[in-house]
């Protein structure tokens, strides 16, 4: 009869971490497919002057 | 630890901040690397900046969304949102003790000799109705004639920008001077008293007011690398409460929202009680003997004897 071997390691691993960070990851990529990076980079690469109190 | 930490945080700083260009051009990085988020709380119109603020570009996001929804895009801040709760969904608050600039400002200015106190624990929940509030429900309900929102955590509140991009600004462009008011001195308030509680207390703006650090918070319990408190290695000698920059009692809340995961409890605890996990694997530093093993050598001692 086979026994199969209980890996210490594998028992403590938590899921939960793996599925919020896959979750998070697939809004992301909804994120680039909805090209949203690039209105964040022309945001980015301009001056707000009032969100940094001037005007 | 300190000395790896520290060294982590600058380069932290000059990756998020590394056009040094700005003398020159007078005016804010624009490549292509401001499509990267960085992880901790920075202003993108910085001149040095060379990443995006996700606060910052959240509010920009939120504050725009009517227009453009409108116009068929639809930009509501699923990729600001997702590159964030990935950071959080990996390391949560640890962004705070290894990779915010503003945190490592906070903890240059807290060296400075002067009488050291505490932080009435309360405040810490403020950043939580910052977050919901300032960052969220205004940016997105609050509109102007135009049907626009604003960002209201950047232009009423945020030290960062005034910082790294307010003042910077009105020295590398003087013709700006004729344009701040009292929004500009309102801002300039909050950094000043930011800076002074700096001193006085440690990462105040961190522990009550960053939305960046209360959005964080909320991955403490399931982010992938955390500090586990092993309880039967803990003598609850209460060290870890002393040296918490943080004000976190690890030993009584192991998942405090608070920890920023700076290993100081971890450096500090004789027993070894206090080890850096990654999804549940423990990565111990070198072994001590624990209070159960020292226990069990002294009855095995006295049994033979």
């Amino acid at each position: 009869m086979m026994h199969k071997k209980n890996n210490p390691l594998k028992q403590n691993i938590r899921p939960a971490p793996f599925v919020v960070i896959f979750i998070f990851l697939v809004l992301g990529i909804i994120g680039i497919t909805l090209e949203e990076p690039s209105r964040v980079l022309e945001q980015a690469t301009q001056i707000c002057l009032p969100c940094i109190g001037i005007g | 630890m300190d000395f790896i930490r520290t060294w982590v945080q600058a380069l932290f700083f000059i990756f998020t901040n590394g056009y040094w260009n700005f003398p020159v051009t007078k005016g804010i990085y624009q490549g292509p690397l401001k499509i990267v988020c960085s992880p901790g709380l920075t202003c993108y119109s910085c001149p040095a900046a060379t990443t995006y603020c996700p606060l910052g570009s959240l509010q920009q996001l939120l504050s725009g969304i009517r227009m453009s929804i409108e116009n068929g895009q639809f930009f509501v801040g699923f990729y600001v949102v997702g590159t964030m709760g990935v950071i959080g969904g990996f390391v949560g608050r640890m962004v705070c003790g290894w990779a915010c600039p503003f945190g490592l400002f906070q903890e240059l200015l807290h060296k400075i000799p002067s009488p050291k106190f505490g932080i009435w624990p309360p405040l810490r929940y403020i950043k939580y109705g910052l977050l919901l509030f300032m960052v969220i429900i205004l940016p997105l309900f609050a509109l102007d004639e135009f049907g626009s929102g604003s960002t209201w955590f950047c232009k009423y509140l945020c030290p960062v920008g005034t910082l790294e991009a307010g003042l910077p600004m009105l020295f590398l462009q003087p013709e700006l001077r004729t344009s701040i008011g009292l929004l500009f001195f309102n801002k300039l308030f909050f950094l000043l008293l930011f800076i002074i509680w700096a001193v006085l207390a440690s990462r105040p703006f961190c522990r009550t007011a960053c939305p960046l650090g209360a959005f964080y918070a909320l991955f403490s319990r399931i982010k992938l690398v955390k500090l586990r408190l092993d309880p039967a290695k803990c003598t609850d000698c209460k060290v870890c409460h002393n040296v918490c920059p943080m004000g976190v009692r690890f030993n009584e809340s192991p998942d405090d929202m608070e920890c920023i995961s700076c290993l100081a409890c971890s450096k500090a605890c004789k027993f070894n009680a206090i080890t850096l996990e990654i999804g549940g694997l423990s990565i111990t530093s070198q072994p001590r003997p624990s209070v159960c093993q020292l226990k069990n050598l002294t009855q095995a001692t006295d049994t033979s004897n």
